[in-house]
């Protein structure tokens, strides 16, 4: 074992494999931080370069860009209400609300920071249980999936706060675009219109664009002032606000850190997934609920955490039964199959100084967040300058780029165009974004384990509840809801009484 | 990277037209764009990435590899048929386009595309849980009979490749696929896991699939679908061996929109024969456990016809 970490050592202190990890971090930083290109697109694109790589420098270049963009996707976030990757959605309010009071630095450091603990946590998790929780990751099957999955649509009324109506309307939207495309079970199209182009479903990263970037785009471009005074922040350096947010903070931030890694863990769910999650629930554990919503760290510390968190443990069933935990994992897996490095239980024993390398290039890629976030505090002084009549029209043809590079045709701008028309009618009608958001990521995991379980009981609903671990996560499911609709019942009640 | 200056290119221009006449550039002259209509990272799109770093070798000019997925490969597949025949689009299909027809998915086969040449074929397998009662086809063939309609089975959505595999099983078997609750899946992968999981009771995809879970001691394969025994599976024995006489598996190849212009196409053609014979397209593809099998164009066409025609008569079959 001693010696594998010493070859592991010896093959990431290779100049090879240090330049790699530079390169792909910075790649990652530009990819994470245009909107509309994820964390995902940034490692598919590095896979033709991976070919000229050692292989130990491909997996480098992959978790350093991957660690990176999911980072860098805060940036554009907090700026411009514009969520470079899906996974910064769940806590783009608050970050945008604490820049507009003129904290951007602090955003953006604590950002950085809390990812690198998120990260951190979720490599040493890695390192320490990999065999342990791939067997109970492998534990899930469509039952715990589904369950998961209406936890997770749970959360989109947890997250819209105080209007519980609203949040179960959006959702339903975001439900109703996720059953677009070709059923599941029997393959009939459903809502395509008899084009091929909605047979696959409403592409989300368009619909993530057009929703989030167009409504913006607008307003900017209708703003008045051409460049936007921001107040300044409040007195001490983003420095000492970010270990101020550490001290008070560090629970949401382990707990994020852990949940994200558990979540990363389960094949099917990713970054995006785990950041909703944990906001959500720190939500609901928060002291200082009053805060939420008006630029509150919190949610900033317990998202960034969990997105980070989810990288690695997405590594431990790909590492040990070579099942992806998510999109990028999934294109690890085939890069190391290239690489002649098969991964499985083997590896650990085959592969020692492998496996030991791709821990310590987790750390490093991890360690890298710090100074990219202070180059990211540096662009956003830059970025907050430019006037709106530069940055809108650039902003537009950005987001048509990342709307077309999905399937290189034009069915992603035309998606993006009706999405983008659908959140501004939302906005005007109070309607919020994230649970129609939620929605579309969500509907397709829950209807597709629904289908999937119910076929393989005949029809069966108490089988839901047969598994130990599916019954756990039923019942949890069963307590929120009934949780929300008793204080909403109580809420009524109280309204009707006489004052 | 290195830039073109306007005039370069002007003079670049010029070059060519004085040495070619009027005649066009010599095919190719611009990147070429490769549709895989599976996502990245699964079995066709590393197919597709090896093949396409080897034919960027002999064609001189960088292959970009687009994934297109989802809705069954469908969208994909059309994308490539649908492509401006001009040659700098070209695909990486799989056995999926011989199901389209015969279940009235799609107005797609073989014949919307030109054929360049087939790369490889991956062969199915019956996997069940490492803690199953199951230790051979016969027990789980017995299991089958004397309980229709409670052993589940699962590696596909129904319709699609394994599912394919699975109908052509149990046909062979003189059963009914009715016996079988058939789980949908996502995938071998997933299929895999559903049995690892313990909710499924075998999964039909390939072994290829399954490695780690087999190594891990997770699934215990019962056997291989291919004609003869599997390189780096050769402990797991055939379904021939184990007296049924059925092979399944699924293939990947190249192919073009019809009509191809000619000239690209006989560039074409000579490129993917040297990628997809080249050694290191072949060592990267027996190392996953794919089969290398090259069949050139015209051979590949009649493959294709032929493989329409089996799943036709599985699905007739099926719908009677």
């Amino acid at each position: 074992m001693f010696s594998d970490l010493m070859s592991a050592v010896a093959l990431v202190g290779s100049p090879e494999t240090l330049f790699t990890i530079i390169v792909a971090s910075f790649f990652g930083f530009v990819v994470g931080a245009l909107p509309g290109l994820t964390a995902t697109m940034a490692v598919a694109l590095l896979i033709p370069i991976t070919f000229l790589l050692s292989p130990i420098a491909a997996i480098a270049s992959i978790v350093s860009a991957a660690a990176m963009s999911i980072f860098a996707g805060d940036i554009p976030a907090a700026l411009l209400r514009i969520p470079g990757t899906p996974a910064s959605a769940a806590y783009m309010d608050d970050a945008n609300a604490l820049v507009q009071k003129g904290e951007a630095g602090y955003v953006i450091g604590a950002s950085a920071v809390f990812g690198t603990i998120g990260g951190i946590i979720g490599t040493v998790i890695l390192i320490a249980a990999s065999p342990l929780l791939a067997d109970f990751a492998l534990t899930f099957s469509s039952f715990e999936f589904f369950w998961l999955g209406c936890l997770g649509l749970s959360c989109a009324v947890l997250v819209a706060g105080d209007d519980l109506l609203k949040g179960m309307a959006s959702l339903m939207i975001g439900l109703l675009i996720a059953s677009v495309g070709m059923d599941y079970t029997t393959g009939f199209p459903r809502f395509t219109f008899g084009s091929w182009a909605l047979l696959e479903g409403i592409s989300f990263i368009p619909a993530l664009i057009g929703m989030f970037a167009l409504p913006e785009i607008l307003r900017l471009l209708s703003q008045r002032a051409a460049v936007r005074k921001l107040p300044e922040g409040a007195p001490g350096s983003a420095l000492s606000k970010i270990g101020q947010a550490g001290r008070r903070y560090w629970w949401p931030s382990l707990r994020g850190s852990v949940m994200g890694t558990a979540i990363g863990a389960l094949p099917g769910a990713g970054a995006d997934i785990a950041a909703w999650i944990s906001v959500a629930v720190t939500r609901r554990a928060t002291r200082e609920p009053e805060k939420w919503g008006k630029g509150h760290i919190e949610p900033i510390v317990a998202g960034g955490s969990a997105n980070n968190a989810a990288l690695a443990g997405a590594w431990i069933p790909a590492l040990v039964f070579a099942i992806p935990g998510d999109t990028i994992t999934a294109i690890a897996i085939g890069v190391l199959y290239l690489k002649g490095v098969n991964p499985g239980p083997m590896i650990f024993i085959e592969n020692g100084s492998m496996v030991y390398a791709v821990f310590l290039v987790f750390l490093l890629a991890n360690l890298m967040l710090i100074p990219f976030g202070w180059l990211g505090i540096r662009i956003a002084r830059l970025v907050l300058q430019v006037p709106t009549t530069v940055i809108a029209p650039a902003l537009l043809i950005l987001a048509c780029l990342g709307a077309f590079a999905i399937n290189s045709d034009m069915s992603g701008l035309l998606i993006m165009l009706a999405l983008g028309g659908l959140a501004a009618i939302m906005n005007a009608s109070g309607l919020p974004l994230a649970p129609t958001v939620l929605g579309i990521v969500m509907g397709k995991i829950v209807e597709q384990n629904l289908m999937q379980s119910l076929i393989s009981t005949q029809g069966d609903l108490l089988a839901f509840f047969d598994r130990p671990g599916s019954a756990l996560l039923g019942v949890m499911t069963f307590a929120i809801w009934g949780f929300v609709l008793l204080r909403s019942l109580f809420a009524l009640a109280r309204r009707r009484s006489p004052r | 990277m290195f830039s073109i200056t306007r005039s370069a290119a002007a003079a670049l221009i010029a070059g060519l037209t004085m040495s070619a006449g009027a005649a066009l550039a010599e095919y190719p002259d611009r990147p070429i764009q490769m549709i895989v209509p599976y996502p990245a990272g699964g079995g066709t799109d590393i197919v597709a990435r090896t093949l396409a770093a080897e034919l960027e070798k002999e064609l001189g000019q960088p292959v970009s590899v687009v994934n297109r997925d989802g809705g069954g490969g469908i969208p994909g597949q059309t994308a490539i048929a649908r492509a401006r025949p001009d040659g700098y689009t070209i695909g990486l299909i799989a056995s999926d386009i011989s199901l389209y027809a015969p279940q009235g998915l799609a107005p797609l086969t073989y014949i919307d595309m030109t054929a360049i040449g087939q790369t490889n074929e991956l062969p199915g397998s019956v996997t069940v849980s490492a803690d199953s009662p199951y230790t051979s086809m016969e027990e789980l063939v017995a299991a089958i009979k004397a309980n229709p309609r409670t052993i589940k089975g699962t590696g596909a959505a129904p319709g699609a490749s394994w599912h394919a595999g699975f109908l052509g099983l149990m046909f062979a078997l003189g059963l009914s696929p009715e016996d079988v609750i058939w789980v949908p899946s996502q995938g071998g992968t997933k299929g895999h896991l559903d049995v690892a999981a313990g909710n499924s009771d075998f999964s039909t995809a390939s072994l290829v699939e399954a490695r780690a879970l087999i190594e891990g001691d997770k699934l215990r394969p019962l056997a291989t679908m291919a004609a003869e025994r599997v390189d780096i599976f050769s402990e797991v024995p055939t379904l021939k061996e184990q007296g049924i006489d059925y092979t399944y598996g699924l293939w990947h190849g190249v192919t073009g929109p019809k009509d191809i212009d000619p000239e690209a196409l006989e560039v074409l053609n000579r490129a993917v024969e040297a990628a997809a014979n080249s050694e290191s397209f072949i060592k990267a593809l027996e190392e996953r456990g794919f089969k290398h099998q090259w069949r050139p164009g015209a051979e590949f066409e009649d493959f294709m016809q032929e493989d329409l025609g089996r799943m036709q008569a599985i699905f007739s079959r099926l719908s009677q």
